[in-house]
């Protein structure tokens, strides 16, 4: 694949990203690829919910209520009439969307501050990373309780807290790094040729945080829609009529034993999708870091 | 070895601190009044000049640092104030609810070591056969199983519909065997992944191909030679796996309606009882911060490598 960036000096071509070690690593693991297809096929639910499911997902129907799983509803339906099939799809849309804002939000702050603590170290390290110890002193769950409950129920602010508490996770990583890397030759050298810092941060430093930035980021997807969905569940996170998963299980378990189906189908969607994002997770460290 | 400990008692001093501060702030980064956040719905009703007194009994009509100071007074002094509903130190409201809590922690953490390490030796044992392969679908299922799910399925089927256990509730074992169950297997699962890379690496060593060739049976060469080592990182996983726990019980104790200081934080976020959120909060930070340093300790007592580093 080397001689084929020569025959193809395309400005954006990327030779050998397919044939690259890790990424063969990725596709001849089983359960990472397993972890693929549910990601996808969970996207691709959430894209196309209006198409895929039979009815809106608030469309009442109270001579239709709480009937079991049939031809007619997949799901059965709740207590309202609803479509619980509809509901499960659309709620794929909220999980996704709500799983990734707090990883995209404590991704990039935690990113900023392990830069700088790793870069500049000193005091500015310290109080930093004293700060990440406080917030890893609590059980993340509980934390992000106590933030909801200082900000109020709703599902900005448990996404808030939510992020929040990953913060902590990335900052570290990204930190030791930066520590790993500023003595390495490369950087060394972008010094001496004059380039300046926020560029060798960016430009130099962070590509080396890229692979276990990653491996997090996928695993903190599941951590952020199991800590959303418990918070949805105990009636502190997305409030109803909005079609989620935890909050349907909330809602839910009021009517057991008899319309278990109403339990059953939200838990699945949420362990699937949790255990889609772990696989994909386990999957890129494992291929970025061959060892076993 | 008694430097080492002093050193850590040391080094937790600025965390500790930086949790009060945290804990404080909670009911001050609140939009509008701190003192309605703190008085949630008893303050409705109250007079303006009701309100003014309550201002200066709570000290809000003093500065930031004067407040946080005499916070960090009280709790220094065992004072964590009195809950705004029941009146009653919110102290004693912990202690009341702690005894349930460690009885739920303690067996959800039983039954998780006894599922962790049992997949994690298992895997490592028979590793890249069937059984190995079962055992990591088992730890993943338990990291992405939401804990009050698995709870509440486990209440459908032993309780509500073969009716071996009661479905919610406290005070005899049975009540004790679904939430602790629910808690613990969502726990094992990284005891088991830990055991398992642990002990992998410990079965390549070299002492443990001295130990078979020697002649060591293979149960006693697993079990002696290999888990007895492979349980360092699995010790440190167990300390980190209390937060967890302690995390686990806020979901769990209110799917089983278990009255524990879980579910008494989600009960006193819900009634909006400041105090109440803060202390316990507080509380079980400080708990968790202990027992990873208890953990960190005996780590440091079964290997002579960290005390000297």
């Amino acid at each position: 694949m080397a001689d084929q960036a020569v025959q193809a000096p395309a400005p954006k071509a990327r030779p050998g990203i397919f044939s690259s070690p890790p990424l063969r690593r990725f596709l001849r693991n089983r359960m990472a690829v397993v972890g693929l297809v549910i990601i996808t096929l969970l996207v691709l639910v959430a894209v196309f919910a209006p198409v895929i499911s039979p009815a809106p997902p608030a469309a009442q129907n109270l001579r239709e209520r709480l009937q079991p799983p049939s031809a007619e509803h997949w799901f059965g339906t709740d207590e309202y009439g609803r479509s619980v099939f509809s509901r499960v799809v659309y709620g794929a849309r909220v999980s996704l969307l709500t799983g990734t804002i707090p990883v995209l939000v404590a991704g990039i702050i935690g990113t900023l501050l392990g830069l700088l603590a790793g870069y500049f170290r000193g005091w500015l390290d310290n109080v930093l990373m004293r700060i990440m110890d406080v917030l890893l002193a609590f059980p993340s769950i509980l934390l992000a309780l106590a933030i909801v409950g200082a900000l109020g129920p709703g599902l900005t602010n448990a996404v808030i807290a939510v992020a929040i508490v990953s913060i902590p996770e990335y900052a570290r990583i990204v930190r030791s790094v930066v520590l790993g890397t500023r003595e390495e030759e490369f950087v060394q050298a972008a010094s001496a040729v004059g380039v300046r810092t926020p560029r060798k941060l960016f430009l130099h430093i962070l590509p080396s945080a890229m692979g276990p930035l990653s491996v997090q980021a996928s695993l903190g997807v599941g951590f952020a829609i199991l800590s959303l969905a418990g918070l949805s569940f105990l009636g502190l996170g997305i409030q109803p009529p909005a079609a989620d998963w935890g909050e349907m299980l909330n809602r839910g378990r009021r009517f057991l034993p008899d319309s278990n189906w109403l339990l059953i189908y939200p838990g699945l969607a949420i362990s699937l999708t949790v255990l889609g994002f772990n696989l994909l997770g386990d999957g890129i460290r494992d291929a970025l870091d061959p060892r076993d | 070895m008694l430097r080492y400990v002093s050193g850590r008692l040391l080094g937790l001093l600025p965390v500790l601190l930086g949790v009060t501060i945290l804990v404080f702030l909670m009911l001050r980064i609140a939009p509008g009044d701190p003192l309605i956040a703190l008085l949630g719905e008893e303050a409705q009703g109250l007079s303006r000049a009701a309100l003014e007194a309550l201002r200066v009994q709570y000290g809000f009509d003093r500065d930031p640092v004067t407040q946080y100071l005499s916070f960090l007074g009280g709790v220094v002094r065992l004072d964590l104030g009195e809950s705004v509903r029941t009146g009653q130190p919110v102290l004693r409201e912990i202690a009341v609810r702690l005894p349930a809590t460690l009885q739920l922690a303690g067996a959800g953490l039983g039954i998780a070591l006894v599922i962790g390490l049992s997949l994690g030796v298992l895997a490592a044992v028979y590793r890249r056969t069937l059984i190995d392969y079962i055992a990591v679908v088992v730890a993943l299922a338990g990291v992405s199983i939401p804990v009050f799910w698995s709870g509440l399925i486990l209440m459908l089927y032993f309780s509500l519909e073969l009716g071996w256990l009661p479905a919610s509730g406290y005070g005899t074992w049975r009540h004790l065997v679904l939430p602790a169950a629910a808690i613990g297997f969502s726990s094992s699962a990284i005891i088991a992944r830990v055991t398992r890379s642990s002990m992998i690496e410990v079965l390549r060593s070299d002492y443990i191909r001295t130990a078979r060739a020697k002649g060591v049976g293979e149960r006693r060469v697993n079990l002696r030679h290999g888990l007895r080592n492979a349980m360092l990182p699995v010790i440190t996983v167990i300390g980190l796996q209390f937060g967890g726990l302690l995390g686990g019980a806020v979901l769990t104790e209110t799917v089983f309606a278990w009255p524990g200081l879980g579910r008494l934080v989600v009960d006193s976020i819900r009634a909006q009882d400041g105090p109440l959120v803060q202390g316990t909060v507080l509380f079980i930070a400080v708990v968790f911060i202990l027992i990873n340093l208890l953990v960190d300790l005996s780590y440091a007592l079964l290997n002579p490598r960290i005390r000297y580093g």
